[in-house]
C-alpha cells in the first residue's frame, strides 16, 4: 500500500486539477500555466538524465521536442481533422480520444530515433565536442522543418486545436490538461525507476569514470544509447503535448533559445536530482509568468537571477540530493523502500 | 590448458613500441607477478588483456577463446576483472552501489524491465545486492557500505576496488600496483588479503607491483619485462639472482669504496 501512496496522491491531485478546471475555479490562464509547468517538468527531468545523471552536456533538447511535436501534430491533423493540407480525416475524429496517446508515443519514438544522431557520436567523444554535436542536431532539425513545405515550412503548422476539440465533443473535460498530467506522471515514474535500478545507475558510473565503467562490465555504448534515446523520446512527447496545448507550432519555437531554457531549469534544480528538476521546472515557469508584466525586461531579470544562483548556489536548488535526502520523513510516502545507497 | 595465454603480442603507440613479442601463460590458480621498470609495458599489458587496447600483433586467449578485439565489457563478462594503478572508483556512488554496478553483465534485464520492475528484475536486483553485501562483509567493509569512496582512506579505497572487481565473479584478477602509496601496515594487510582472496575465490591472480616485499612474498612465479620484452621468468628465488634483472631493475650493490 505504502509504495502506491505517491501514485495515489498524484492521481488525486490530477483529478482535483481537472475538476477545478472544468468547473471554472481555475481559469483558462491558470490552466495554460499548469500545462506549461507540466511540459517543462518533462523537458527538465528528461534532459537531467543526460546532463545530470550521465554527465554529458547536451544543448539541443528543443530539437528533439520539435521532432515529437511535428510527428504527433501531422499525424493527428491528418488522421482526425478536416484540413486544407491533408483533406478529410482518415479516421473517425472521435477515435482521437483513444489514439492520441498512440500518436504521442509515435512522436516520442521518432524523437528517440533522432536521439541516435547524438548517441552514436557520443561513443567516441564527450564534453565540449559532444555539446557542439547536439547543437548541430538542434539546427539540423529546425532547418529541416523550415524547408519541408508540406508541413508549413517556416510559416508553422496548425490545426491541433481541432483534435483536442473533437475529444472534448465526446467527453467535455479539458483533455489537453489531462494528457499533460498523465504524461508528467509517467515521465517522473519512468525516470525514477530507471535511475534507481542497478541497470540505470550504470549511466552514473559512466559520468564518474567512463573507462572504469566499461572495464567493470558496464556496456557503456548501450547505456549511452538508452539514456539519449529515453531523454530525447520524452522530449518528443513533451513536444507533442506542447503542440496540442498551443494549437500552433513553428520551427522558430524550437531553437537554441528553447534548449537553453531547459538547460537553465536543469541547472537551477540541481544536476542528477529528479526532485530538483521537478521543483525548478515549476519555479522557473512561475517566475517567467510572474515577470510577464516586465515584458522584454523579463529577459534581463531572469538571467540576472541565474547569475545570482550560480554565485551563491552553483549546485542548484537541490545539488545532487533528492527531496527524500533532505526530508527523510518523506520516504514514508514516496517509495524508496528497497533503496540502499 | 592455460587459463590465459598471451602469444607473441606486440603493441605500438604510433611509433613507440610499448610491448614487443610478449608471451605469457597463466595456469588456473596461479599467482604470478609482473615486474619491471617504469615504462616497461606492464600496464599496457593489462590494458591489452582487459580489452582496452587491441594488440597490433599477436593473440590473447582466455579459456581457449580469442579475446583480442573484444570490447572491455565483453572481456570482463568472460571473467577477467582488474583494478587500476590510480584508483578509479565511482565517487558519487556509494561503496555498496560500486559493488552492485560491477555486476552489470550479470543483471540479465534491460531498460523496460527496470521500469516495469518485473519479477526477473526483482530477483536479479536481490541477487546483485546480496552478492555486494556478502562481499562487503567478507572484506570487512560493511561499515562503509553507504559511504562515498572518496571519503575513505587510501587503503580502504584499494580494498573497495578489489571488492568491486571480485563481485563481478572473475576467474582471473589483474591487480595493477595494489600496494602503491600504502604504508607498511597497509602493505602487510594487503599481502594477507591477496593470499586470502586467491584461496577463498579459487582465483588466478596476475599482479603488477614495484613493492618487492609484496612480490617476493606472495608470487609463485615472476615475469620481468623491460622495454616491452620479457627478460626473465621464474620463481622469486631465481629472479632475485638473475643478472639481467638486477641490472635492469633491482639494482646492483655498489662496492663500498667505489
Amino acid at each position: 500500500m505504502r509504495s502506491y501512496s505517491s501514485l495515489l496522491s498524484y492521481i488525486a491531485l490530477g483529478v482535483l486539477a481537472v475538476i477545478a478546471s472544468k468547473t471554472g475555479i481555475l481559469n483558462a490562464y491558470v490552466q495554460i500555466v499548469l500545462m506549461f509547468i507540466g511540459i517543462n517538468v518533462i523537458l527538465s527531468t528528461s534532459l537531467n538524465l543526460v546532463n545530470g545523471y550521465m554527465g554529458e552536456f547536451s544543448v539541443g533538447h528543443a530539437g528533439f521536442m520539435a521532432v515529437g511535436a511535428y510527428i504527433t501534430s501531422v499525424l493527428n491533423v491528418m488522421l482526425f481533422t478536416q484540413s486544407s493540407l491533408f483533406g478529410p480525416p482518415l479516421l473517425n475524429p472521435s477515435s482521437a480520444l483513444f489514439l492520441f496517446p498512440v500518436t504521442l508515443l509515435i512522436g516520442g519514438i521518432g524523437a528517440a530515433l533522432a536521439g541516435l544522431l547524438v548517441a552514436i557520436p557520443s561513443f567516441r567523444t564527450r564534453g565540449d565536442y559532444l555539446a557542439i554535436i547536439t547543437l548541430a542536431v538542434n539546427y539540423i532539425v529546425k532547418s529541416s522543418v523550415e524547408n519541408i513545405q508540406v508541413i508549413g515550412g517556416a510559416r508553422g503548422f496548425m490545426g491541433m486545436r481541432n483534435v483536442i476539440n473533437s475529444m472534448q465533443d465526446i467527453i467535455n473535460i479539458p483533455w489537453a490538461l489531462v494528457w499533460v498530467i498523465i504524461c508528467v506522471g509517467a515521465t517522473v515514474w519512468i525516470i525514477y525507476r530507471f535511475v534507481n535500478s542497478t541497470y540505470g545507475k550504470g549511466i552514473v558510473a559512466v559520468r564518474d569514470d567512463e573507462i572504469a565503467a566499461e572495464i567493470m562490465s558496464v556496456n557503456t555504448q548501450r547505456m549511452k544509447m538508452v539514456a539519449f534515446m529515453l531523454s530525447s523520446g520524452l522530449a518528443g512527447i513533451a513536444g507533442g503535448l506542447f503542440a496540442h496545448v498551443l494549437g500552433y507550432i513553428n520551427p522558430g519555437t524550437f531553437t537554441i533559445m528553447k534548449s537553453t531554457e531547459v538547460l537553465v531549469m536543469v541547472y537551477l534544480g540541481g544536476m542528477g536530482s529528479l526532485s530538483g528538476s521537478v521543483l525548478s521546472a515549476i519555479l522557473f515557469t512561475i517566475i517567467l509568468e510572474a515577470f510577464r508584466p516586465l515584458q522584454v525586461a523579463k529577459w534581463v531579470v531572469v538571467p540576472l537571477l541565474l547569475i545570482l544562483l550560480m554565485l551563491f548556489r552553483p549546485e542548484g536548488i537541490m545539488g545532487h540530493r533528492e527531496l527524500t535526502d533532505i526530508f527523510p520523513r518523506l520516504r514514508r510516502w514516496f517509495g524508496a523502500k528497497e533503496e540502499r545507497g | 590448458m592455460a587459463l590465459l595465454e598471451v602469444k607473441e603480442v606486440t603493441h605500438f603507440f604510433g611509433g613507440l613500441r610499448a610491448v614487443y613479442n610478449l608471451n605469457l601463460s597463466l595456469e588456473n590458480g596461479e599467482l604470478v607477478g609482473l615486474i619491471g621498470p617504469n615504462g616497461a609495458g606492464k600496464t599496457t599489458m593489462f590494458n591489452l588483456v582487459s580489452g582496452f587496447y587491441r594488440p597490433t600483433e599477436g593473440e590473447i586467449r582466455f579459456n581457449g577463446k580469442d579475446i583480442s578485439g573484444l570490447r572491455p565489457h565483453q572481456v570482463t563478462s568472460l571473467g577477467i576483472a582488474r583494478t587500476f594503478q590510480n584508483i578509479r572508483l565511482w565517487n558519487s556512488l556509494s561503496v555498496f552501489d560500486n559493488l552492485c554496478i560491477s555486476q552489470h553483465h550479470l543483471l540479465g534485464y534491460g531498460f523496460l524491465q527496470s521500469v516495469l520492475r518485473t519479477p526477473k528484475f526483482r530477483s536479479s536486483e536481490r541477487r546483485v545486492k546480496k552478492t555486494a553485501e556478502e562481499m562487503l562483509r567478507m572484506l570487512g567493509l560493511s561499515h562503509y557500505a553507504l559511504e562515498f569512496p572518496k571519503n575513505l582512506p587510501y587503503g580502504l579505497q584499494r580494498r573497495v576496488e578489489i571488492g568491486r572487481a571480485l563481485s563481478l565473479r572473475p576467474k582471473l584478477l589483474l591487480l595493477d600496483e595494489p600496494a602503491a602509496g600504502m604504508n607498511p601496515g597497509e602493505v602487510d594487510e594487503l599481502i594477507d588479503l591477496i593470499r586470502w582472496i586467491r584461496d577463498e575465490f579459487k582465483l588466478t591472480v596476475l599482479l603488477i607491483e614495484h613493492h618487492m616485499r609484496v612480490v617476493m612474498n606472495i608470487c609463485e612465479r615472476i615475469k620481468v619485462v623491460d622495454f616491452g620484452e620479457t627478460i626473465a621468468d621464474g620463481s622469486p628465488e631465481q629472479i632475485r639472482q638473475n643478472r639481467r634483472v638486477i641490472q635492469a631493475y633491482l639494482g646492483e650493490e655498489e662496492p663500498v669504496n667505489a
